[in-house]
């Protein structure tokens, strides 16, 4: 009971912690996702130089361990004459990161499209822009969900180093509570408030891939989505 | 201190040993050892969830998924206050193993799965003991496949290791912080420490892609 005692009191905290886990979860997984997009597109652009600039940008990000850009954020910024504060500097090193990551998802995904879309866009002479965004994409999008929903849940595991840079985050809670309680106790509570966010964020994505699914085509009952698994799609053939 | 606008050498040639110290003796040992744990982990697991009986498949399924859904800067901590008495160097590289062995077990799964089955059925044909079967037929296929995912689960290993700050193991990246708070100057240590990683992972990432491709062509 002394434990509930302690849940109870470090509860405010918690709240607390799990609003800061959350909002760097959301923030940076919108700044990754536009990041994604974005590099992902100038990783198979016809311009050498976007081309190029973007596998340094995207080899970068994934090379050079999120913990050290956060650091170089934080610690190395202010001294270079530009202090973010700390929840900017966890948004955009989060963001940075996955997007990098993300950015593969996307160039493989469009990439996996068959080539035939292109060509019957071509033939009904759409221009460029429409065969991406009204033809290509749709179908890469469907693709890419499951890869995207990985990396949320890697990028909402990320967030628990924000500690390190002052955030008053879920895992600093935790540990607050970890000395009014034993260990055991601040560990599964830890980590099944860790585990039910990332339910949720895997039931919201299977919901997006069943929607994006049938909006190809491709219809399955939204009841599906609620299965802890990514829903299977029968019937690649329906048309 | 307000001199920390320009790249010294000096400060970057200063602090490279420290940097190089912690990269040798704790974010490689770690990477190494991690990953020994985890291909060999890795594959138990995925051979449990296929041939154990149904509830005990069931348990380490729900684990598996527990484990890769939760920071593993939580699961260090939780290691660390609950198992005082192994010191914290051993209780990363336990925990780091058996974190990414639940990621190389969906991997050996997917090999696993992807064996063609007529391999199964020309295994029985020949009448091979199970053991035999899983031994000489499936499991050479499988993992030959599986090699460049499993090298990508190490590289992100590798960069993970500066979680190892949270339960006081001193890696790269916290000689760089601490080296950087002794100097007022952040900027060399933390740039080091990133090409450091860089130089670490680019040239297996490139090599694994490029593996990938191969095993694409020969399969």
């Amino acid at each position: 009971m002394d434990d509930l005692e302690a849940l109870g009191a470090a509860l405010p905290q918690i709240w607390q912690g799990l609003g800061i886990t959350l909002l760097l979860t959301v923030c940076g997984a919108l700044l990754a996702f536009v990041l994604a997009v974005g590099l992902g597109l100038g990783a198979r652009a016809q311009n050498v130089i976007v081309r190029g600039a973007s596998r340094v940008v995207i080899e970068f990000f994934r090379g050079t361990s999120l913990v050290v850009q956060l650091f170089f954020l934080f610690f190395v910024m202010p001294q270079l004459g530009l202090k973010l504060p700390a929840i900017l500097c966890g948004i955009i090193g989060l963001g940075l990161n996955y997007g990098a990551y993300g950015a593969e998802v996307v160039r493989g995904s469009i990439n996996s499209v068959p080539a035939g879309q292109w060509e019957a866009s071509t033939a009904l002479s759409l221009t460029r822009t429409q065969r991406m965004w009204r033809v290509i994409f749709p179908q890469a999008w469907a693709l890419m969900i499951p890869s995207l929903n990985n990396l949320l849940i890697q990028l909402l595991k990320g967030t628990a180093i924000v500690g390190f840079i002052t955030l008053f985050d879920l895992t600093v809670a935790l540990d607050k509570l970890r000395i009014a309680t034993d260990t055991f106790f601040f560990g599964a509570v830890g980590m099944v408030l860790y585990f039910a966010i990332a339910y949720v964020l895997t039931l919201a994505m299977n919901a997006l891939e069943v929607r994006a699914k049938h909006r190809l085509g491709r219809g399955e009952s939204l009841r599906d989505a609620l299965r802890f698994r990514a829903p299977v799609t029968k019937g690649r053939t329906a048309a | 201190m307000n001199d920390g606008l320009q790249w010294s050498w000096e400060t970057a040639w200063e602090a490279l040993p420290t940097l190089l110290e912690g990269f040798f003796t704790v974010t490689l040992v770690v990477t190494v050892a991690g990953s020994a744990i985890a291909v060999v982990l890795g594959l138990v697991i995925a051979m449990v969830r296929r041939v154990a009986p149904r509830p005990i498949a069931g348990i380490v399924t729900f684990f598996v998924n527990f484990i890769r859904m939760t920071p593993i800067v939580v699961q260090l901590m939780f290691a660390y206050f609950f198992f005082l008495s192994f010191d914290a160097l051993t209780i990363g590289i336990a925990v780091f193993g058996i974190h990414y062995a639940t990621y190389m077990a969906e991997v050996y799964r997917a090999g696993i799965d992807a064996v063609p089955r007529g391999q199964w059925e020309a295994a029985t044909a020949l009448s091979l003991s199970r053991g035999r079967t899983w031994g000489a037929v499936i499991l050479p296929q499988a993992i030959r496949a599986t090699v460049p995912a499993l090298g990508n689960y190490v590289i992100s290993m590798l960069k993970d290791t500066p979680f190892l700050i949270a339960i006081t193991v001193s890696d790269m990246v916290s000689n760089a912080l601490e080296f950087g708070g002794d100097h007022f100057r952040y900027l060399e240590p933390i740039t080091l420490a990133g090409i450091i990683f860089l130089v670490a992972s680019y040239p297996a990432s490139v090599l694994i892609r490029r593996l990938e491709k191969r095993l694409e062509y020969a399969s």
